[in-house]
């Protein structure tokens, strides 16, 4: 039983079933107060089935959760009380205004109309929404309509918000400036729980959790990932090498190597996990030889998105292991 | 516990808004029902009169032409062509140019002056029930007579004289019989779907999970859907009235007030069918085929157009689900025979009961089944 404690979110051990179909297998983790907690994993991974359960939408079939110290199971009134939630395709109603969409969320929230005027108002202003209030939402455009559903998921002035892709298939300023709005508000204390699959958003996380096929894999912050030993095992490195042209061939060549353990193609660069023992000067030169006209070499931290695959091929081993 | 009917007034505010937004459906489903009510107003008449008759006079003397006379005088037959043979009269009836044939055999004038028993064929089209029925009563019933002219002695009376009064529909005009009974199916048409709709549509957009991540409760939520479109059911009803009192001039003999009150359970009804209705279907398109379901029991077992007593005993139990069949009760009670409200407070309750029964079970799927969606 988790403990009532000052974390945003306490889960553990979470289970839900579809029928025969396990969607969240024993999932647990917690999430600080003002963290901004990026939730990955593949589409059909489970994370929508974890949102929801968290936020008293789909009961557990196993384990126990605390958000915001209330435990979910006993009481999801209270809990969707304290919470901001927005989902994947922003809830608007494209058929009223940008103010009646705010004044309605308000009130289900049941603010009294001085603290909603005022928090209409404070809203507006953080967002920039002043010059649209009169618009029909379905007129804005995907960045301005984000904006307006996280105004209406954060007008009751929750302590914590969900925020389902919020990012999917807007552009890319406005995907910069939402996050600016995120960092900004981290700042005041409010938490963030965010699902994406932009590599590049998780990165900016504070703390990260990767779930594949209803397991969580991964959970830290993205330094503490970096340095798992799954991630970069003992004894190798990770270079990238750099160079004008003939990529393709260039990797080809490099999985011949024995020394490589895996490469693939970052524009005109080559990724590469390899054994300790490479000489980098060697293989410029090897390189160089085969007509590859081999611009840098140089050591490279793990991405975010390397600790990913190397987790998910260690969990893909793990599980047919045993299956055998 | 706490306020079960939390966010009512946001949603019931924020719906009002959607109503006044999309105002050409509005528009179009407040005027599709006049539009049918127009249709069968003036266009649907079930008084059965001048059916087209083939005649075949083999006679053609006077008491033949005699009792010809008879039929064309009764206003149910209209000549439509005099033949001279069998194979001819048989022809026109078979094209379907006439529904009834009358031979009058060469010997009729003879059988009557010998004090013998004379016969008349009439050959009647049964493809259509209504139709035939009424040929058959009429043509028997004018047989009877002219025995019972040529049996009697001149100034006897009869024995025993039947005079039917017909109640309530003196005239027995189309309208008054149609309207009222189209009242209830026109307004479980628009508020059913009408709400129906209001909840998909949220569905669809993803609005509906947005509002289940909120506070706000599922009575709350569905009360505040509902209450407009009661609103607009409301609405409708009176329009109904004023065109069924002033243009097809059928008189309300009850208390209109009456009819306002009972109507209120009725409405509640139909749109608690378009919250669960809603509640199964996960877009627009199936929201419109499940609507259609009601319809047609509500048209056929409701007493509507085939009265309830002639409905088979299986589907018996169907026609007491239905709310159509109480408040066409209640219409044809209260416009055509004055009922009062000790007449039908039974049928009210029992509409209350079923919009409760609607909808209990409606909040009840809400909260468990559709979050899952």
């Amino acid at each position: 039983m988790p403990n009532s404690d000052d974390a945003a979110v306490v889960a553990e051990n979470l289970v839900r079933r579809f029928g025969q179909f396990t969607a969240v297998n024993g999932v647990s983790f917690r999430v600080e107060t003002g963290e901004i907690f990026g939730f990955l994993g593949p589409n059909g991974s489970g994370k929508t089935t974890v949102i929801k359960m968290l936020t008293g939408l789909l009961p557990l079939s196993g384990g126990s959760a605390l958000v915001e110290g209330v435990d979910v199971r006993q009481d999801s009134e209270t809990v969707r009380e304290r919470i901001g939630y927005m989902s994947q395709n922003f809830s608007l109603y494209y058929d009223l205004t940008v103010e009646e969409n705010l004044r309605f969320y308000g009130r289900i929230y049941g603010l009294d109309p001085e603290r909603l005027k005022r928090r209409i108002d404070e809203t507006v202003q953080l967002n920039g929404l002043g010059p649209y209030l009169k618009r029909l939402s379905a007129q804005l455009s995907g960045g301005w309509k984000q904006r307006l559903a996280l105004g209406c998921a954060m007008l009751h002035q929750p302590k914590l918000l969900f925020l389902d892709e919020p990012t999917a298939g807007i552009d890319p300023v406005a995907r910069r400036q939402l996050w600016d709005l995120l960092f900004e508000l981290s700042g005041q204390g409010i938490t963030f729980f965010v699902t994406t699959h932009y590599m590049d958003e998780a990165e900016r996380c504070s703390h990260v959790a990767y779930i594949y096929y209803g397991k969580l894999i991964a959970d830290g912050t993205p330094d503490s990932l970096r340095q798992l030993p799954d991630v970069q095992p003992h004894g190798t490195i990770r270079v990238e090498i750099t160079m004008a042209t003939d990529v393709t061939r260039a990797l080809r060549l490099v999985r011949h190597i024995p020394a490589f353990r895996s490469a693939t193609i970052f524009g005109q660069s080559i990724h590469a996990l390899a054994d300790e023992h490479l000489n980098l000067d060697d293989l410029q030169r090897e390189l160089r030889k085969e007509g590859i006209n081999v611009t840098e070499i140089r050591p490279l931290a793990p991405s975010l998105e390397d600790v990913f695959v190397e987790l998910t091929y260690k969990h893909q081993a793990q599980l047919e292991a045993a299956r055998a | 516990m706490r306020d079960i009917f939390r966010g009512f007034g946001a949603v019931f505010y924020k719906e009002a808004l959607h109503v006044r937004r999309d105002a050409g459906t509005l528009f179009f489903s407040l005027t599709m029902p006049l539009l049918q009510m127009f249709l069968l107003g003036f266009g649907v008449d079930t008084n059965i009169r001048q059916i087209n008759t083939v005649i075949y006079n083999a006679d053609g003397r006077r008491e033949s032409r005699e009792l010809l006379d008879r039929f064309t005088n009764s206003d149910m037959f209209h000549v439509y062509r005099y033949v001279q043979n069998d194979s001819e009269l048989n022809d026109v009836i078979v094209s379907g140019h006439a529904r009834v044939g009358i031979k009058i055999p060469v010997d009729y004038s003879d059988h009557l002056l010998h004090g013998m028993t004379a016969q008349v064929l009439v050959l009647i089209d049964g493809s259509d029930s209504s139709v035939a029925g009424q040929a058959i009563n009429v043509s028997t019933a004018i047989g009877l007579d002219e025995s019972l002219r040529r049996v009697l002695a001149q100034d006897t009376s009869f024995a025993v004289e039947m005079r039917p009064k017909m109640l309530f529909n003196p005239d027995s005009r189309s309208p008054n019989f149609f309207l009222p009974g189209l009242t209830a199916i026109m307004l479980l048409n628009v508020t059913t779907f009408l709400t129906a709709f209001s909840i998909v549509r949220e569905k669809e957009r993803g609005t509906l999970e947005q509002l289940f991540v909120t506070p706000v409760r599922p009575f709350g939520l569905l009360l505040g859907k509902l209450l407009p479109y009661l609103f607009i059911g409301f609405f409708e009803l009176c329009l109904i009235l004023f065109f069924m009192r002033f243009v097809f001039m059928v008189p309300i003999h009850g208390s209109v007030l009456l009819l306002w009150i009972l109507s209120l359970p009725y409405l509640f009804a139909a749109l608690s069918l378009g919250i669960l209705i809603s509640s199964k279907a996960n877009s627009q398109a199936e929201a419109m085929q499940l609507a259609f379901l009601p319809i047609l029991p509500s048209v056929f077992f409701s007493g509507y157009i085939f009265s309830r007593e002639t409905i088979p005993t299986i589907f018996k139990p169907l026609s007491y689900l239905i709310p159509a069949s109480y408040f066409i009760n209640i219409t044809r009670g209260v416009i055509l025979r004055g009922a009062t409200l000790k007449h039908l407070w039974t049928d009210g309750l029992a509409l209350c009961a079923i919009g409760t029964f609607l909808l209990v079970i409606a909040a009840r799927r809400f909260e468990n089944k559709v979050i899952m969606a």
